[in-house]
């Protein structure tokens, strides 16, 4: 029909073949692998691994690829595909305290029992464009050392021990955690589903959020009590076997936030918490997630809810990308038969405040 | 890697099995936002999500399924939807309105009547009526449960008060079977009449905000209205330039840049069958039409 407003079944399949063109770039020019972007892109896999609640590597790698490096777009891959996948069942809970360890800091003491590790960390590098790297050049290979045997107990473990901080909760076999991906989502939301979510959200929505809570909006007193990245063993409780398997190892980063204090006349003063957990080495989003679980726990702590980071409707309602970037998205779709209907109302308007215009300047005239 | 295989339909049968227990609750409590648990979808959220969960659950092999948007089978999105089912359902599709038993919709109803047996599936992007008067979820359920629509009445009537008219064009807020105030989704209110009384069952999916709510076949739905303020409809006022109807809510066309426009049906089915009847408007062909070559 109207090739101004009216796409035809050739025009998509054109618009399609146009982007794969586009995708691959100059033919000239060596396609990338997926080993490229798995292994040297690894953050960006990462962040697509852990927004996209789906822990693979290979997969994340294809959606970066495909989405032509849009993290949004590679996320909502993982998310259509991950849709599909049947559930044999949870893992039994991951234990971060056994985590084999690459980087582990702590910003409440200086020293603590297992040490201060580093890892590979942007932290201190200077910002300098490096013109060697613009080239490919081999890296010295990294420094090592025996491994310590000491273990590497969690900070908020110590400081639990003397009853400062307030206890993580218990699981509870008789009350399974909540799935928003499965269950519709209810206000108001327990911790379990608020920390899916926050898990899920869009790193750029959460720092934005968890820096509004240190400007003021919601404050709540972080301390960095430790941040520790390296990897778990996942065990799953077989039923026909009667004991938990492994399932083999995943990387991950935990932030434990230690938190302005609560206590009351019945209740000794101890410090709050704040979590957060992703796939991979992503600290900037468990730090966030971390300010924003803790934000939000405004209510279960008798805090005021005032602050848009405490706002639990406002925050789980808009943080996840993949649903914000489609409704804005979505006003790229034909609305001509709103907008008309809108036109006629406007122009009705306009049409009856002219008349009454031209009927009142005679009388203003006479006035005059 | 794992090559992905799909369902009838693309959703497992858990999932369906979940939504048209969602829907059979929505048919039972007419009006009322039933919440179910949204599957991501390979479309994005805002572009039918809703809408395409609620048709997979319902669409069987031997259904016969027509899709519009703003009207036309012919949109991009309307042709991306249709060519996903005939893909993953091999179900037969048609733009006949008549021949339908399945009709997935953004923003019409069509224009020929429906009837009994036929699905009307809406893509719904907020299914909530008084969002824009109250953000919250946890308050607007309240006022639902106790059927306090007290501040959508004061809305209509400070429309009134501004500008002489109720100013709300399209997604023109109704009342179900006397009880729920609901959102048609975004349909020009020219089109609420035709839910009143329609013998064909109404679904509307909401993917993102994760609702289902349904107007059983023959349910009582009226638009707010104030009785010294009745409901009106509106249309241009004008023939269609291609088929003549004076009946059909109308696009308007942009010809030039000299203040030149035609007004032709929005329901291209219907134009078209007009034409096929010998119906002729004043134009007789339209502006920017896409050559017949392959």
């Amino acid at each position: 029909m109207y090739v101004a407003v009216k796409g035809g079944e050739r025009a998509i399949e054109n618009a399609h073949r146009l982007l794969a063109h586009e995708r691959r770039g100059d033919p000239g020019v060596a396609e990338v692998t997926l080993d490229q972007i798995s292994g040297q892109l690894s953050l960006a896999v990462d962040r697509v691994m852990s927004e996209g609640s789906l822990y693979d590597r290979e997969l994340a790698a294809l959606a970066i690829k495909q989405a032509r490096g849009d993290m949004i777009e590679a996320i909502f891959l993982v998310r259509a595909f991950r849709a599909t996948l049947p559930r044999f069942g949870a893992t039994e809970p991951v234990d971060t305290g056994e985590m084999r360890v690459r980087r582990r800091i702590s910003s409440t003491f200086k020293d603590i029992p297992g040490g201060q590790i580093l890892g590979p960390t942007f932290d201190y590098t200077h910002r300098l464009l490096d013109p060697q790297l613009a080239e490919g050049f081999a890296p010295e290979p990294p420094a090592t050392a025996d491994v310590s045997a000491a273990a590497m107990p969690r900070v908020t473990d110590i400081l639990g021990r003397d009853g400062l901080i307030e206890p993580s909760p218990e699981a509870d076999a008789d009350t399974p955690v909540g799935d928003l991906t499965r269950e519709p989502l209810g206000f108001p939301a327990d911790r379990d589903l608020r920390l899916q979510n926050l898990a899920r959200a869009d790193e750029g929505f959460l720092l934005a959020l968890g820096y509004s809570s240190q400007r003021g909006y919601g404050r709540n007193h972080p301390f960095a009590g430790e941040i520790r990245f390296g990897e778990v063993e996942v065990e799953f409780l077989a039923e026909e076997v009667g004991f938990a398997v492994p399932l083999g190892g995943i990387s991950l980063t935990e932030c434990q936030m230690v938190n302005q204090f609560k206590g009351s006349a019945t209740e000794a003063p101890c410090f709050t918490r704040g979590y957060g957990l992703a796939f991979g080495q992503s600290e900037r989003k468990t730090m966030s997630m971390a300010l924003v679980d803790r934000a939000l726990r405004a209510r279960e702590l008798g805090e005021e809810v005032l602050a848009p980071a405490q706002d639990e409707e406002f925050v789980m309602s808009h943080s996840d990308n993949v649903q914000a970037t489609g409704f804005v998205e979505h006003l790229k779709l034909p609305h001509y038969v709103d907008f008309q209907s809108e036109l006629g109302l406007l122009r009705k308007l306009r049409k009856e405040f002219s008349e009454a215009a031209d009927d009142s300047s005679p009388m203003q005239e006479a006035a005059e | 890697m794992n090559a992905p295989t799909y369902n009838f339909a693309y959703l497992d049968e858990q999932t369906k099995r979940m939504i048209r227990r969602a829907i059979l609750k929505a048919i039972a409590i007419p009006g009322y936002q039933v919440p179910f648990a949204s599957r991501e979808m390979p479309m994005p959220y805002g572009w039918g999500t809703g809408g395409v969960q609620v048709t997979a659950a319902i669409l069987g092999p031997r259904d016969v399924l027509k899709v519009i948007d703003q009207g036309s089978d012919d949109t991009t999105n309307a042709i991306s939807i249709r060519k996903f089912f005939a893909k993953t359902a091999g179900v037969a599709t048609t733009t006949s309105t008549a021949d339908a038993t399945v009709i997935q919709t953004r923003h019409r109803i069509p224009e020929a009547p429906l009837h009994a047996g036929q699905l009307l599936v809406y893509q719904v992007p907020i299914p909530e009526p008084l969002r824009f008067l109250e953000p919250r979820e946890t308050e607007t359920r309240r006022m639902h449960a106790l059927g306090e629509y007290g501040l959508m009445h004061v809305k209509l009537y400070e429309d009134i008060a501004r500008f002489g008219h109720i100013a709300t064009s399209y997604a023109y807020p109704v009342k179900v079977n006397a009880r729920y105030v609901m959102d048609p989704s975004p349909t020009p209110k020219f089109d609420n009449p035709k839910m009143d009384d329609c013998p064909a069952l109404q679904l509307f999916g909401a993917g993102r905000e994760k609702r289902i709510y349904a107007i059983p076949p023959h349910t009582t739905v009226k638009s707010l209205d104030f009785e010294d303020h009745p409901f009106t409809r509106y249309r241009f006022d004008a023939p269609c330039a291609l088929c003549g109807a004076d009946n059909s809510y109308l696009d308007e066309i942009v010809t030039d840049d000299q203040g030149g426009r035609m007004f032709v049906c929005s329901d291209t089915d219907y134009c078209e069958t007009r034409q096929a009847q010998g119906h002729r408007g004043t134009e007789s062909a339209a502006p920017h039409k896409e050559s017949a070559r392959g």
